[in-house]
């Protein structure tokens, strides 16, 4: 089970901030929730997000292990 | 030194505690954002972070920002959490041999914490809610840097 995350306004759109998921690859991860919430799927795939696995960002497909721990974060802000 | 924190900090006890105790130091810049009241429009600002990733991502900045401007140190405090108009949400300090290396890294480390930094932040008011995202500007001012190495 991968332990999946959202930040800032997808949190929102989801209605979820933290869920154990079981799935191989980012990219099946990706298809999994865009299939249950057709409006979280846009928001991930929207600009601008960036996906951190094990709290490194991550460009592209990666293989997911029991313990991997993915994050999607949206556009920053601070200040 | 990083600090997040979900209290409201005073900013001149941090800048009094960050001068102790320096001889060689012949200049501290120092940064202090406030949350706005938008004329009413925001009651309360909403920001949160990704504990453990968020004080990575600015340490590894903040190291960059110390050996290019050749700093003695530095010290940033962000607030996390719920924060009410007028609270300080940011403070940068920072400290080095003469004034414009001070200057340059503190606003060197703002333009980032502006535009890159692991935060997301929402502003409530009578009118609902709404995530704040950077602007055209914030990214116009961390791309300066970019160019300008100096």
């Amino acid at each position: 089970m991968a332990r999946v995350l959202l930040f800032g306004r997808l949190s929102d759109i989801a209605g979820w901030r933290s869920r154990d998921i079981d799935s191989a690859s980012l990219g099946a991860l990706r298809d999994l929730l865009s299939g249950e919430d057709a409006g979280l799927g846009e928001a991930l795939a929207a600009p601008g997000v960036q996906i951190a696995l094990d709290q490194a960002i991550v460009r592209g497909d990666a293989v997911l292990s029991a313990r991997s721990e993915v994050a999607f974060l949206p556009p920053m802000s601070g200040g | 030194m990083i600090t997040l924190t979900d209290q409201s900090f005073d900013p001149g006890a941090l800048l009094t505690a960050f001068c102790q105790g320096r001889t060689e130091t012949g200049a501290v810049a120092t940064f202090t954002g406030l949350a706005r009241a938008e004329q009413g429009d925001t009651t309360t600002l909403e920001l949160e972070a990704y504990p453990g990733f968020t004080e990575a991502a600015i340490g590894k900045i903040a190291e960059e920002a110390k050996a290019r401007f050749e700093l003695h140190d530095f010290h940033i405090v962000h607030r996390v959490g719920k924060i009410m108009p007028g609270e300080a949400i940011v403070f940068v300090a920072t400290a080095a041999a003469h004034r414009r290396a001070a200057f340059e890294a503190c606003d060197f480390l703002m333009d980032y914490l502006k535009s890159r930094a692991p935060f997301w932040k929402k502003e409530s008011g009578p009118t609902g809610e709404r995530w704040i995202e950077p602007r055209a500007q914030d990214h116009t001012d961390i791309a300066r840097w970019e160019t300008s190495k100096s």
